[in-house]
């Protein structure tokens, strides 16, 4: 039976992240890094990886990790959602070490996990789980190409690089020109890698390695977005009960009550199908259909709880100051991301039999 | 504290004591009523042992692999799901014995006389009278939208016992004989055709004093009992995957390849995904339930479902093409049990209108949400201080 509830442990570890983002990721610093040429919150992401190890929960003891599940770490990205901090979590201590674990490489997953090195599966972050996606040339032993819309990668000590050949590589990003993208969501900002002849080690076949890497970002990006959709609900909330016009609180107006209802609803909701692909994750039952069900639900709600947050705002909503845009701007990123929902809803079909005409 | 263990011990007692193939079903029914396997979380001698409520599957499980009868719980919903607990909270002693147990049994079913005409979504506006004579009181009124009053032998009705005070003050709880011969039911045909529903015209019917539920004024509050087991009766049946209204959907879409469409399809898949999400939603709602961390989001189970529920039937209709024109039987019949997936597509799409409605309209839900779950500013009220009698009608 699937646990869609939160344990006591998971309690214990959202307070403590979200103790620790309340000291690392305010709004105002958050807002200014975006325009500054360090778009990562390295320390946040030094405070998280290395202080309370936790870019090692998916990663076996034996392997130098923390020997957790997909649980936890949703439960983590929750937090992250929430105060839509620019750390490489996701794009490392889920993607890239989905891809590691696939591999069996030990000596680089062991890095990964403890925080010692950020890695970055070299996949535009638009891909869908399953779905083709470019490889580099291999020209004697070394890497040749250019791939674009690569998350964090500017974040990266290591790329973990599709190549012609189907083989995986990883290359140091040392080796590799990365360029910034100027992106949509400048927290978690998009880079051009080019590899000109880098050296590069094949770590093992690519296809199952990105498959079961972007699966498990699909999954999880639903508790991001739900931790998101609960921030602008509660935000919107608390400000809709202080903003007067007419002698009352905006928030008392039934056009207004009825809004916020709906969205309610539809976040409650959103958290049933996250946990559900955490959990399913975690088990390792019915996990394409929980992840796809969960992917096509999550983006189109935190995207509406965004804009919502921004229209019931009004006027301070529009501005540069006021968070709301990161929120939206995230939102709508990872509507995109790992596949769009409409990608998500053809995955479901062919998996439940509903075939298209 | 009666744990699963202690529960099975009793349940094949039971079954020992009165063995299900040779026993009388009523007979199987009080049995397991007087040995507190009835409803397990009730107190001792009303059909329960004071146990937490999850255990009930336990007992049930039992009983259904022994292939004991069971109380046709689906023929008195609303004695079983709204009367049962509302007595249970606010009845005499006298009123517990007397009544729970023929209730349980099904051998007297219940209906509700709370609606009417003028007291919709403001329910507390209801105008149906009750004056005290002597030990009884005499009530005149009209209730509608009563689902079962034709198969009922009880209702639990409220009625304005002071209208000098204003609308929540002045109600009282009653417990009404619907044999009364100033009771009067007549079928109300609704836009499917059948009359699941009745109008209920009550004239000079005499109640008992004894048959009050709570205190006279009172019966506001005691009414809050009954309808919020109404709403968890509603919205909080448990369902598999396609176990509700998207079921015949997909079923047709699969094996009906000639009625696809892209359109279709993607307006399928949406719903498929919502229903299964909803489903997702009231599964952790129950889970909360069973670790005793009861959460709102029972509130929004209703609203959830009664949308889909609408949009699903609509979307069937549109794909059966030339057989969506047409539908089953327009004939007024007055059916005994209510099924919201029953019959065909027609049917169901017609029969869904309702769930916005019954219940607590979904505006009115919304609204709930808004005030008790978010702290939103309630409504403004012109209607708190002033006499019932004095308010716009």
């Amino acid at each position: 039976m699937t646990d869609l509830l939160y344990s006591e442990e998971e309690e214990a570890l959202r307070a403590a992240v979200r103790d620790l983002l309340a000291d690392h990721c305010d709004a105002p610093g958050v807002i200014a890094r975006t325009e500054s040429d360090a778009p990562h919150d390295l320390a946040a992401w030094k405070a998280l990886a290395d202080g309370m190890g936790l870019a090692g929960l998916l990663v076996p003891e034996a392997q130098g990790g923390q020997g957790a599940t997909h649980r936890e770490v949703a439960v983590v990205l929750e937090e992250l959602g929430r105060s839509v901090a620019p750390v490489p979590y996701l794009s490392s201590a889920v993607v890239a070490t989905e891809a590691l674990l696939e591999c069996g490489d030990e000596e680089l997953l062991g890095q990964l996990a403890s925080g010692r090195a950020i890695g970055v599966l070299a996949v535009g972050l638009h891909r869908a789980p399953g779905t083709a996606f470019p490889a580099v040339r291999l020209e004697s032993g070394t890497l040749h190409g250019e791939l674009t819309g690569i998350a964090d990668a500017v974040a990266a000590d290591v790329l973990l690089v599709p190549a012609e050949d189907g083989g995986l590589y990883a290359v140091d990003a040392s080796d590799a020109a990365l360029t910034p993208q100027v992106s949509l969501d400048a927290t978690r900002p998009l880079a051009t890698v080019t590899l000109n002849g880098a050296r590069a080690r094949r770590l093992g076949d690519a296809e199952p390695a990105v498959r079961r890497a972007l699966r498990s970002g699909a999954g999880l990006l639903a508790s991001e977005q739900f931790g998101l959709a609960e921030w602008a609900l509660t935000e919107t909330v608390r400000y809709l009960k202080e903003r007067k016009q007419f002698n009352r609180p905006v928030g008392g107006f039934q056009a207004l009550k009825h809004r916020l209802a709906q969205l309610w609803l539809e976040t409650v909701n959103l958290r049933a199908a996250a946990r559900n692909a955490a959990d399913a994750l975690a088990t390792g039952e019915d996990v394409d259909v929980a992840v796809a069900v969960a992917q096509s639900y999550a983006a189109p709600v935190a995207l509406h709880a965004a804009e919502e947050a921004l229209q019931l705002h009004a006027g301070i909503g529009m501005t540069w100051e006021h968070p709301i845009h990161l929120y939206l701007k995230r939102a709508k990123a990872d509507s995109i991301a790992y596949g769009t929902a409409g990608a998500h809803r053809c995955a479901v079909a062919e998996l439940v039999g509903l075939q298209a005409p | 504290m009666t744990d699963a263990a202690e529960l099975q011990r009793r349940t094949a007692e039971l079954l020992a004591a009165h063995p299900p193939a040779t026993t009388d079903r009523l007979d199987f029914l009080k049995a397991r009523f007087d040995t507190g396997l009835a409803w397990v979380h009730y107190p001792e001698g009303l059909g329960g042992l004071g146990a937490p409520r999850a255990l009930q599957a336990v007992v049930d499980a039992e009983l259904e692999a022994a292939g004991a009868p069971d109380n046709a719980p689906r023929r008195n919903g609303i004695g079983l799901g709204m009367a049962a607990p509302t007595i249970l909270k606010y009845g005499t002693e006298e009123q517990k014995q007397r009544y729970l147990r023929p209730l349980w049994i099904g051998e007297e079913v219940w209906c509700q006389l709370f609606s009417e005409p003028g007291a919709g979504s403001d329910l507390a506006a209801l105008g149906t009278r009750a004056v005290r004579d002597g030990d009884d009181w005499i009530v005149n009124g009209q209730k509608v939208w009563t689902s079962g009053a034709h198969n009922a032998r009880w209702a639990i009705l409220i009625a304005r016992t002071d209208p000098d005070v204003p609308k929540h003050a002045g109600i009282t709880y009653f417990i009404c004989d619907m044999t009364d011969p100033g009771v009067e039911v007549r079928p109300l045909r609704q836009i499917t055709g059948e009359a699941e529903f009745n109008e209920v015209f009550l004239t000079d019917v005499r109640i008992p004093d004894s048959r009050r539920l709570g205190a006279v004024g009172d019966g506001w509050r005691v009414a809050q009992t009954t309808l919020n087991n109404e709403r968890v009766a509603i919205g909080g049946m448990r369902l598999p995957r396609e176990g509700g209204m998207i079921g015949p959907v997909a079923k047709a879409w699969r094996e009906r390849p000639e009625l696809r469409t892209h359109d279709l399809h993607q307006r399928l898949l949406k719903l498929w995904v919502e229903a299964e999400v909803a489903r997702l939603t009231g599964e952790r709602l129950r889970q909360q339930l069973v670790a005793g961390q009861p959460g709102p989001e029972g509130a929004g189970m209703k609203l959830a479902f009664a949308r889909l529920n609408q949009e699903i039937s609509g979307l069937e209709v549109e794909l059966l093409g030339e057989e969506g024109l047409l539908y089953d039987d327009w004939t007024l019949r007055r059916p005994e049990l209510v099924d919201f997936t029953g019959r065909e597509a027609g049917y169901r799409y017609l029969r869904a209108k309702g769930n916005s409605i019954e219940g607590g309209t979904s505006e009115i839900l919304l609204n709930i949400v808004a005030e008790r779950v978010l702290g939103l500013p309630a409504e403004p009220r012109t209607d708190k201080d002033v006499a019932w009698k004095d308010l716009a009608r």
